[in-house]
């Protein structure tokens, strides 16, 4: 505890000068520059892309620092989002305003589709404690089903990122199957009140917008400290030499597991808050488009920094609005083509440009004293290059029994 | 089977990969403080028996106690929390992180996921890295990125690594492989400080470096020992002769 309280004082947790610049900024983005500069329609959108910026910021943790690729962020983020749209469906089908249905007092289309109760598990979505409750444990929870299983067989890499795109997959046929359980395709729709509080008012769309910012905020700041500890130390070199880390007496699966359930938690507050903001939730959101699209996001931004990731989020999703408003079918290759520019030719996405660039300039500089110089992540080169190394290593035993030989003769 | 005073010892110890004895029947002592070098042709299970002491493979029979304590049943991070360090062949080290850091990250405190998220850099843990820095000779080098090291840096490296954990065996694989003459000699010489109080086992190929850390030597040959003992006796026997180090 102690240790939490001296690093909360530290500006470690802030990321330096320059962590510090680069929160400021970001706020005076976010609750200044944003709010002032758009109407309340645009600012909601935005809200709506912040959300993403969840997802996004957990992938720098899991995917940028711990090295694992989840493909199945939406599954948390579907979570999180439905735990809240079943709180406010429920407020929403009181029986006085659902009293034309056959069985008043439970969702619409459960009624549609010949439910005459409430199943079991909408029961505790009656609460809003319970509610907020499950939108972090159950996210996490099944996170930490998924990671048990995979990670203590040392399952990881490309057969993880392929079981999490499954699963989301798996999930998103699942509540579309369901319609009577869980609204269908068409998702929950006619979100209005949370406890009595009209959400879709103008005022009341500032308040989720503020909320939702602080609530980003605090995300980055706990994923700060899980990096600047010795926590994220060893996610680098787990993403550098596993067998290392092992061997030197961690039990890695436990690690990622942890990385995984933070990650899911955080994805999970963001699918809360998209409710909230955007008044429904549907299978669109949990998917493997909307999964592979985030981590788009995320590498855009910069997979190892957590602010660029919120900007990488927000551009991304501007150009989507802006082109597929123009060019409704261009947008798709339009990002196909963006993330292999961003893989193949900027590794570090925005923050790295950025970090590049800013160093040189003369009023930048004093904020990069106290930084080192960034790593050069390349995960496609240095994996070619763990091969290669491989590869030498092998060469060297061929060699080695020719001398061998040579010596016997 | 009895306890004994040695610190590791392997008894009838035999994994076979589809039907292949890679170890047969081996059966192998190490006293506290020895350094002991295994030698052999490629393919005669050296390296495989590093890989069964430290949990990688797992045996098919027989036994490795370390000090009285059974490691076949146990995982990898436990065997290393009994005190058993492996250094790998090619070099593992953290390229993306500093000397420092690889020296810290290597610290036995804070081992699990909370412990590792409330750990702190105490005067301790600073004094640790820099007396194990001055021993692997990289004193003024903690701030590098580690992946800017020479190769033979980076293999004295991975040793401070093992160092930080004060294991009581510490396993080399061909600590010496791709080193310049003089990086062997102060590589030589290093073993031979750090095997002051703790037992050491080296994998190793060449004979001259062999010569100068070995206390006794063993010669694998096709997952058995063929001969066991001093250097001297060792070279003069004639199987080792025919096999290995040729006439």
């Amino acid at each position: 505890m102690n240790a939490i309280l001296s690093k909360l004082n530290s500006s470690e947790l802030l990321g330096g000068k320059k962590g510090v610049l680069g929160l400021a900024v970001l706020a005076a983005v976010i609750f200044i520059l944003l709010p002032l500069g758009v109407d309340i329609f645009r600012l909601n959108l935005v809200g709506k892309y912040l959300t993403y910026a969840f997802v996004a910021v957990s992938l720098v943790l899991l995917w940028g620092n711990g090295g694992i690729l989840s493909l199945g962020q939406g599954i948390f983020f579907g979570l999180g989002g439905y735990g809240m749209a079943m709180f406010m469906k429920l407020e929403a089908s009181d029986p006085v305003s659902t009293k034309i249905q056959t069985t008043p007092g439970i969702p619409d289309f459960m009624d549609w589709n010949q439910l005459t109760e409430l199943p079991w598990f909408w029961e505790p979505f009656n609460s809003l404690p319970l509610t907020i409750a499950a939108i972090l444990i159950i996210p996490a929870l099944f996170a930490y089903i998924i990671g048990f299983a995979m990670f203590k067989r040392r399952v990881g890499g490309v057969y993880f990122a392929i079981i999490t795109q499954a699963i989301a997959l798996i999930l998103s046929i699942l509540i579309v199957g369901q319609q009577g359980l869980t609204g269908g395709v068409n998702g929950i729709t006619d979100l209005k009140t949370m406890l009595g509080w009209d959400t879709r008012t103008d005022s009341a769309k500032y308040i989720l917008y503020y909320v939702n910012g602080i609530l980003l905020f605090g995300c980055i700041l706990l994923s700060r400290y899980i990096l600047t500890s010795k926590f994220g130390m060893l996610l680098l070199a787990m993403r550098d030499k596993e067998e290392r880390v092992r061997f030197s007496g961690y039990d890695v699966s436990d690690f990622k597991i942890f990385i995984f359930c933070v990650a899911a938690m955080i994805s999970a507050i963001g699918g809360a808050m998209f409710t909230l903001q955007v008044g429904f939730m549907s299978p669109s959101f949990v998917g493997i488009v909307p999964s592979i699209e985030m981590v788009i996001f995320c590498a855009v931004g910069g997979r190892i920094s957590l602010i660029g990731a919120v900007y990488g989020t927000l551009l991304v999703n501007y150009g989507k609005t802006f082109f597929s408003e123009t060019y409704p079918e261009l947008w798709l290759f339009l990002m196909g083509g963006l993330f292999m520019a961003v893989v193949m030719f900027f590794p570090n996405g925005l923050a790295g440009l950025w970090d590049q660039h800013a160093r040189k300039l003369k009023f930048m500089k004093r904020f990069y004293d106290d930084t080192p110089e960034p790593e050069r992540f390349e995960p496609t080169l240095s994996a070619a290059k763990d091969t290669a190394e491989a590869a030498v290593a092998k060469k060297e035993k061929p060699a080695k029994v020719a001398n061998m030989k040579g010596a016997k003769a | 089977m009895s306890n004994t005073d040695f610190v590791l010892s392997i008894e009838d110890l035999t994994v076979s990969f589809d039907g292949f004895k890679a170890v047969d029947n081996l059966t192998m002592y190490i006293d506290k403080n020895e350094l002991r070098v295994v030698i052999g042709p490629n393919g005669a299970g050296k390296t495989t028996v590093l890989d069964l002491i430290c949990g990688k493979t797992k045996s098919t029979s027989g036994s490795i106690k370390f000090m009285n304590k059974e490691l076949t049943k146990l995982s990898e991070h436990e065997i290393v929390r009994e005190g058993v360090g492996r250094k790998f062949q090619t070099p593992s080290i953290y390229e993306n992180l500093s000397v420092y850091q690889n020296l810290e990250v290597s610290y036995p405190k804070g081992r699990g996921v909370f412990g590792s998220l409330t750990f702190k850099r105490t005067a301790e843990v600073e004094a640790q890295v820099r007396k194990v820095a001055e021993e692997i000779m990289l004193s003024d080098l903690l701030d590098l990125e580690a992946a800017l090291l020479s190769h033979g840096q980076k293999q004295w490296l991975e040793i401070g690594m093992l160092l930080m954990q004060d294991p009581e065996l510490l396993m080399l694989d061909e600590p010496v492989a791709g080193m310049s003459a003089k990086e062997r000699d102060q590589t030589a010489e290093l073993l031979n400080k750090i095997c002051n109080n703790r037992s050491v086992l080296v994998i190793e190929h060449d004979m001259e470096f062999v010569k100068k850390i070995a206390h006794k030597v063993t010669v694998l040959h096709q997952g058995k020992i063929l001969a066991e003992g001093s250097m001297d006796k060792v070279q003069e026997d004639e199987k080792v002769i025919e096999v290995y180090l040729g006439h």
